[in-house]
């Protein structure tokens, strides 16, 4: 039987695939011991309730009862630590999904899931966003009227958007092609980390190609915000797809782990988009750039001149980059660097979990969820923190002032680029 | 030996009874009601869960089709606080005679069930799990009905206007003064005290074992034919709408979603004793079989538990062959002051659950024709208690109440949300040490785990509550769980074959269940 059960003719299979897991529930309880949201306030009932319980007293027809389940930051935990392979997160992403239509959506959540009306706006102006940001009476006004948390860790704008970078950029004109998908987090927050894995995949003997592109939708998603998130995922879909069609040894790399994660399996498990051949196509050809590069090394590929780093870094996977089911590439990468230390964190996830932790009524509670790691991190006696996702990067720095990057920054560095 | 005396002692706590003691009471009448077990733990309490349209019986049986939509629309009303309103679809699956579904729209004008023919793709679309190859289907006014909660409402409106209700007490002897029935002698089960009633009228409502009572009474002739029927719940809901195969009346071919589950059913077949719950594995086979033509996946969804019921299906072997033996009678009042020149006894038999109603207004007639008086029957406006408002419960309630006291509520029961006031409180009013007695009421071990995490904490709920000494309440847990187990190892298979391994750790593993001291 596969993980999801219950697969039938008539049902759309993403229903079957989430509703039919909540059979496979033994009540362990389990997912409700691993829950970082359930496990630092009272207002969100765990993941057992909340997913397989709740779930047989949904009835399509009726309206939702709770909005307790909206407290779920769809972090992922839960359904990685289900021993029964039980849908929870992607049960309770279609629980808040429905609430969300039938009870309207805040104004506050349209804006900030979408990052690519946010960096449009934000980037020609990006001094002045910037003072926006920071002023905290603004701030005030913003949580006040949006509900945007006055001390959320907001991104600073870079100013300039990688995509132009990479018009400009020249590379090798030869070598294995790779699409690059960079997400929107590089396109108007951090284009520094774009170049860099450019001239990694460069160094490696790769031809980088990168289609002009949009946001993935997860953060639509991830606030229940399904109907838009299926467009703009779709419109991804078509973008990178002409660009891996025709030749079966293309594939698409990207660094924002939660976008490919959305690309690999949200689109279909969580959004229930079924059937698209650009999808599919684009779902089967994704990895997370330190899977790709893991992968290389496994295969005796990657360039290993590395000149030695002389650090001591702190190393948090987040959530949804273990979501991917592919470990941490991340520390295996790291191994191969000549004088870095890093201390792995064990913590759960650092609170934020995408938007979640920007939203008034939810800082306190990510501040809360993260405060494992925080310590962690202090305790390390590390210098900067990697971590594979940028929302991640935001929050820790945010909360612990420590600088922090993604693994390639690293890579980058020893390779003496 | 005690007394009690009363206008009216009503044998059998089913739905029938329950609805007798209702009505009598409700027309000014004395009642003392029994039932050797629980109120709703014979047929009643093990039925499929469907307030019928009609719609079952429009072609084969039109006078029970009109029987049952009056009542249905009747019920809706009065007993509004046990029904959800889910629905019910009539279906031609690819299994069934196509020439059917023309007889079955006639047949439902014919008789006055309400039933409209719809699209396919908007059936599919309320109901995607059904079968996609449905050619027609027809919407009717099936609904669902909780009969614990039901059979109690009866039962608690019948004691605020004065009637004594007796479960636990057997009927183990009928009085008789020459042609009259003066009463019976009940038996405690639990104390195994005896107690004598002194009725006006007897009313034998025991269901499938109404020849015995009507032998203790010297009646002759009262057959029953019990027939068992299987019935098998899923462990979330399938299907939201009552799903029925529209074809003629045969075994498998009913799906009723009832609170949290799907329960498919049923079969009929003739046993000797209406005791006998034998579940025979090949009816299992077939009744998932048939829950894969009406759902596709069926078989690979979770089966939570099985059980089995049994029919009154009366015969009189008193009548010439063919004059009263009327086998399409939907049930059967025998006034036996009439049919056998004995006053002061009536037995109600057969029927359904949808029709209890009816079945009590013509029992509490002829129990006011033996008394001399005349009283006007008001069961079909008169709400029952918890029905005042007329509103249909629905599926959410208890998930909505939760979300109100999140932090607050303890929960027991997780799978069917039993928070730890509401144990106790129901507890303290059945001021019963039998975890099934509060089952019935509250669902409580019902869900998923069937009582895995929810029965040893209310064993020790119970224990501090009832001042149990501990072998009491071991034997309280081991009675339940006992119970549990017969309706599990029938369906032991995939997911809950994995659940009963883990509940067999809990409560062997952990809790050593088998080795505490009796
Ligand atoms: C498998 C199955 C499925 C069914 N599904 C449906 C359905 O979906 N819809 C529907 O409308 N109908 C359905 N029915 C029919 C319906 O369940 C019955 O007609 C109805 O429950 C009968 O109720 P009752 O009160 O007459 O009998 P019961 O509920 O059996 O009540 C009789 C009571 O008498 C008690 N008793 C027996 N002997 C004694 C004694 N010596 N002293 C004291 N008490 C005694 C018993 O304990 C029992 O509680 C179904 C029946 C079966 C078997
Ligand atoms: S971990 Fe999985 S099986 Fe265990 S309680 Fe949670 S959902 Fe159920
Ligand atoms: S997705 Fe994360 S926050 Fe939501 S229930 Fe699962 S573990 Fe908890």
């Amino acid at each position: 039987m596969t993980a999801g059960g219950n697969v039938s003719a008539g049902m759309t299979g993403i229903d079957e695939l989430l509703r039919g897991s909540l059979d496979h529930c033994v009540k362990c309880t389990i997912c409700e011991t691993q829950c970082p949201v359930s496990n630092v306030t009272p207002l969100f009932p765990g993941p057992k309730y909340a997913g397989p319980q709740a779930e047989r007293y949904r009835v399509g027809g009726e309206p939702s009862v709770e909005w307790s389940v909206d407290y779920c930051s769809g972090c992922g935990i839960c359904s990685m630590s289900c021993p029964q392979g039980v849908k929870i997160a992607e049960i309770n992403a279609q629980a808040r999904h429905k609430l969300k239509r039938e009870h309207g959506i805040p104004l506050r959540d349209r804006l900030i899931t979408r990052p690519t009306w946010l960096g449009r706006a934000g980037t020609p102006v990006a001094p002045l966003a910037n003072f926006t940001l920071g002023f905290k009476p603004l701030r005030v006004l913003g949580e006040k009227t949006l509900g945007v948390h006055r001390n959320g860790p907001a991104p600073k704008f870079a100013g300039r958007r990688f995509s132009r970078w990479a018009r400009g950029h020249s590379g090798p004109g030869t070598g294995r092609r790779i699409v690059y998908f960079h997400g929107c987090g590089t396109e108007y927050y951090e284009p520094w980390e774009g170049q860099k894995i450019v001239e990694i995949l460069e160094h490696n003997g790769f031809r980088v190609e990168v289609p002009k592109q949009d946001c993935c939708g997860l953060p639509l998603q991830s606030s229940g915000l399904f109907d838009d998130a299926r467009k703009v995922v779709l419109r991804l879909a078509r973008a990178l797809a002409p660009h891996v069609r025709d030749d079966p040894d293309t594939i698409i790399v990207g660094n924002a782990t939660s976008c490919t994660l959305m690309l690999k399996r949200e689109a279909r498990e969580i959004l229930g988009i079924e059937g698209d051949p650009d999808l599919k196509l684009v779902s089967e050809r994704t990895y997370d750039i330190c899977e790709l590069l893991l992968e290389l090394h496994d295969r005796g590929e990657l360039k290993t001149d590395f000149r030695p780093v002389d650090e001591h870094i702190a190393y948090h996977a987040p959530c949804q980059q273990q979501g991917h089911y592919i470990g941490k590439p991340a520390l295996e990468l790291f191994a191969l660097i000549p004088g870095l230390e890093v201390s792995e964190m064990n913590a759960r996830c650092c609170g934020i979990a995408g938007t979640y932790g920007l939203k008034a009524e939810k800082y306190d509670i990510a501040m809360a969820v993260g405060a494992d790691l925080f310590a962690q991190v202090e305790a390390s006696g590390a210098g900067e923190v990697a971590c594979d996702s940028e929302t991640c990067r935001w929050q820790i720095t945010h909360a612990t002032g420590h600088k922090s990057a993604h693994p390639i920054d690293y890579l980058h560095r020893a390779y003496g680029l | 030996m005690a007394t009690l005396t009363t206008d009216v002692l009503v044998i059998g706590g089913g739905a029938t009874g329950a609805g007798v003691a209702w009505d009598a009471a409700l027309r000014g009448l004395d009642v003392v009601l029994v039932d050797r077990g629980d109120l709703a733990e014979g047929t009643s309490g093990r039925f499929h869960g469907l307030l019928h349209s009609g719609g079952r019986y429009a072609v084969k049986d039109p006078r029970a089709a009109e029987e049952c939509i009056a009542e249905n629309r009747i019920l809706r009303r009065v007993a509004a606080d046990g029904i959800e309103d889910t629905g019910g679809f009539f279906v031609t699956t690819p299994w069934d005679d196509p020439a059917y579904a023309d007889r079955f729209a006639a047949g439902c004008a014919a008789t006055g069930v309400d039933c409209e023919e719809i699209d396919r793709a908007v059936a599919l679309k309320e109901e995607p799990r059904l079968n996609p190859d449905v050619s027609r289907v027809f919407r009717v006014p099936d609904a669902s009905i909780d009969v614990w909660k039901t059979v109690w409402a009866l039962a608690r409106g019948a004691q605020q206007r004065g009637a004594r209700v007796l479960p636990y007490h057997a009927a183990v002897a009928i009085h008789r003064d020459g042609d009259r029935v003066t009463g019976a002698r009940l038996r405690g089960s639990r104390s195994g005290e005896e107690l004598d009633v002194e009725a006006g009228v007897t009313v034998n409502a025991s269901g499938a074992w109404a020849h015995f009572i009507a032998e203790m009474a010297g009646i002759e002739g009262v057959r029953v034919l019990p027939g068992r029927g299987i019935m098998i719940a899923m462990n979330h809901r399938l299907v939201n709408t009552c799903v029925n195969r529209c074809q003629m009346p045969t075994d498998g071919d009913i799906i009723v979603p009832i609170r949290t589950v799907c329960v498919i059913g049923t079969t009929d077949v003739h046993t000797d004793d209406p005791d006998d719950h034998t579940v025979i594995q090949s009816e299992v086979d077939a009744m998932l079989d048939d829950g894969e033509k009406l759902v596709p996946g069926f078989r690979r969804a979770r089966a939570l538990r099985v059980w089995t019921g049994v029919r009154p299906l009366f015969e009189d072997a008193k009548a010439d062959s063919t004059e009263t033996r009327d086998v399409t009678r939907a049930h059967a009042l025998l006034d036996h002051e009439q049919r056998d020149g004995v006053q002061g006894f009536v037995t109600i038999t057969g029927g359904k659950l949808t029709t209890f109603r009816l079945m009590a207004e013509e029992t509490v007639d002829a129990v006011c024709r033996h008394l001399g008086e005349q009283r006007a029957c008001t069961t079909s406006t008169e709400p029952l208690p918890g029905s005042e408002e007329h509103a249909t419960y629905h599926l959410g309630e208890r998930l909505e109440r939760k979300e109100q006291h999140l932090s607050d509520h303890q929960l027991i029961c997780e799978c069917e949300m039993v928070p730890r006031w509401k144990l106790e409180q129901t507890m303290r009013r059945r001021a019963t040490t039998n975890l099934d007695d509060i089952r019935r009421l509250l669902r409580l071990g019902m869900g998923p785990c069937q009582g895995g995490f929810c029965i040893y904490r209310a064993t020790g709920i119970l224990h501090g509550l009832d001042g149990l000494t501990a072998e009491q309440a071991d034997e309280t847990l081991r009675r339940f769980l006992q119970e549990r187990w017969k309706g599990v190892w029938p369906v032991l298979y995939g997911d809950q074959l994995r659940q009963a391994r883990l509940d067999d750790w809990i409560f062997q593993g952990v809790l050593g269940v088998e080795h505490l001291p009796a």
